[in-house]
């Protein structure tokens, strides 16, 4: 028997080195909130290709995977930019059919993240009933009826098992206890539970005292045995935001956005905030002061 | 009524209030400005109970308008990503929002315009609007009232169900199914048609059955003969809007800002 390592620390390269192609990987977070995107940078300067995006609550996650040519289908409710409504290289990719879609409604894909979890096969919803979701082509959803006395026909909406997680969080220890210290934990812990494997970067590993449970235990997101390694990765939600510790950066989404204005735009941004070191991107946006600095958004 | 002028968008936010009118102790959510404000003008006035949030997390104990703050709100409660599915799969809540596209049963497109598979124009996604759209009462702003927002035939991609027996096993659509009320830059409608057909309920000052017919995809039902016409905002009211909106974002919604009464114009 393998003795399990509890020292869990890793880079983000050593993650990556963790994927392949064709694999399905599972991004956490909303939008502009609490996106993995040094991982998401670092996976579209990699060679990795083919994959199965799940993002049921994309943002530039989405985009700049669909922009870098990764994915082979998208798993999504939506995919904005918050402040930006319309996901400008998501837009583009969808409009040129680059890739295939399962679109799904929000709480569905909660529910077949929570099927996941549960390790069920399924779960049970009135979600989709009437509408195009449960008619798409390439997709046969299935229903099941009630057994019990009103015989309610409802679709089952499948597991979402992505291989792989991907989420950002705040702190961890080096086993892998994980807290998020944002207002909202989102769905990252039914994603890390569905997944078949889990990788979070954090803004900071610290000794399990600094940690302090007892007082932030309600935000523990998930047992240190779903989590199989851990990269410390200041700054790495950014331009999404990881508050407490920073706010989106509206600014640079919107130097994002117009990077899909063309292909040459997409060009410049790429070469500037993707195939550099996250040293380099750190320094081209400004520096850590910066990202401190940046305003509470308002919504 | 009042002598006091007022904009359409005045007019338009007292008009999307009404949505949450005896909707009891309610989540209310109100996409984009009006429909936001609208629901403030709710709370203010006629529908105390019901619960608003700041539009991130929490339920505040006043509404909280758009753009910027003078001071942080009250917090009643958690309205984090889970609470939000939590209430609305039990029916507590009435969302106001705003698609893209709608048709004569109700169903509303905020996916995509053409082919699903490679769209002609790719927009948000889904969203909530499937599971919204059968647990809980819904109601929609247009701000511009044409044929390209309520579109002949069935909408490009429905994420909201709506009335179309077609889509039902047995015809029946489920029992969450509830849509309320549709607000335009033209007039008010509801489903209270033969059938649920989509009927216009109210005119907007100077805006004629006529002129909302001909933007419009498919045949309106009304409400009378002699359809009324748009309450106008009271002073109360206009009072109570700007208490909640003091950045005047309401302003900005429809260009130039017009005059609620086009014949005052």
């Amino acid at each position: 028997m393998t003795e399990t390592m509890l020292d869990k620390r890793m880079t983000v390269d050593d993650i990556v080195d963790q994927l392949s192609d064709g694999m399905t990987i599972g991004i956490g977070g909303w939008a502009t909130r609490r996106k993995p995107m040094a991982l998401i940078r670092a996976i579209a300067r990699s060679g990795l290709k083919d994959l199965t995006v799940m993002a049921g609550y994309g943002g530039p996650d989405v985009g700049i995977l669909a922009a870098s040519g990764k994915i082979r289908k998208l798993v999504f409710a939506f995919a904005s930019l918050d402040h930006f409504p319309l996901e400008p290289h998501f837009r583009n990719g969808r409009q040129s059919g680059a890739f295939e879609v399962l679109e799904l409604d929000e709480g569905l894909y909660h529910w077949g993240l929570r099927a996941g979890a549960m390790k069920l096969p399924f779960l049970p919803t009135r979600v989709g009933i009437g509408t195009d979701i449960i008619k798409q082509s390439g997709f046969d959803f299935k229903f099941v009826k009630s057994p019990y006395g009103d015989g309610e026909e409802l679709v089952a909406m499948p597991a979402l098992v992505p291989d792989v997680a991907l989420i950002h969080a705040h702190r961890s220890d080096e086993r892998g206890n994980l807290l998020t210290l944002s207002k909202d934990a989102l769905f990252d812990e039914l994603l890390v539970r569905a997944a078949g494997k889990s990788f979070a970067t954090v803004e900071k590993i610290v000794s399990t005292a600094d940690l302090d449970m007892k007082a932030n235990s309600r935000y523990n997101l998930v047992e240190r045995a779903m989590i199989t390694g851990v990269a410390e990765t200041p700054l790495g939600a950014h331009p999404t935001s990881a508050d407490p510790d920073y706010q989106l950066d509206l600014k640079h989404i919107k130097t994002y956005v117009d990077s899909a204005a063309s292909p040459d735009a997409w060009a410049d941004y790429k070469a500037k905030y993707i195939d550099v070191s996250e040293a380099d991107y750190q320094a081209a946006i400004g520096g850590a002061d910066a990202v401190a600095a940046l305003p509470v958004p308002i919504y | 009524m009042t002598d006091t002028p007022y904009s359409l968008a005045e007019l338009v936010i007292v008009a999307c209030a009404q949505a949450w009118r005896d909707n009891g102790e309610v989540m209310a959510t109100g996409i984009g400005p009006l429909p936001r404000i609208g629901a403030g003008l709710a709370k203010l006035t006629f529908a105390p109970a019901i619960q608003t949030t700041d539009g991130e997390v929490y339920y505040t104990s006043e509404p909280v308008g758009p753009g910027k703050r003078t001071a942080e709100p009250e917090f009643e409660g958690i309205a984090n990503y889970d609470r939000v599915f939590s209430a609305l799969w039990s029916g507590k809540r009435h969302a106001l929002v705003g698609p893209v596209q709608l048709d004569r049963y109700g169903q509303a497109n905020i996916s995509a315009i053409g082919d699903h598979k490679k769209p002609k124009i790719a927009m948000l996604g889904a969203r909530g609007f499937p599971g919204n759209s059968i647990s809980h009462p819904n109601s929609f702003f247009f701000p511009n009232h044409n044929k390209r927002s309520f579109i002949e035939g069935e909408v490009d991609f429905v994420c909201m169900a709506g009335y179309n027996p077609a889509r039902y096993v047995n015809g029946q659509p489920p029992k969450g199914l509830d849509l309320r009320i549709i607000v335009t830059n033209l007039c008010v409608m509801d489903f209270g048609g033969p059938d649920h057909q989509i009927r216009v309920v109210s005119l907007h000052p100077g805006v004629t059955f006529e002129e909302v017919q001909d933007n419009t995809g498919f045949p309106l039902a009304k409400i009378a003969d002699e359809i009324p016409t748009t309450p106008a905002p009271t002073t109360e009211q206009l009072a109570i809007i700007a208490q909640i909106d003091p950045n005047n974002v309401r302003a900005t919604v429809f260009k130039d800002n017009p005059a609620g009464d086009r014949k005052a114009a």
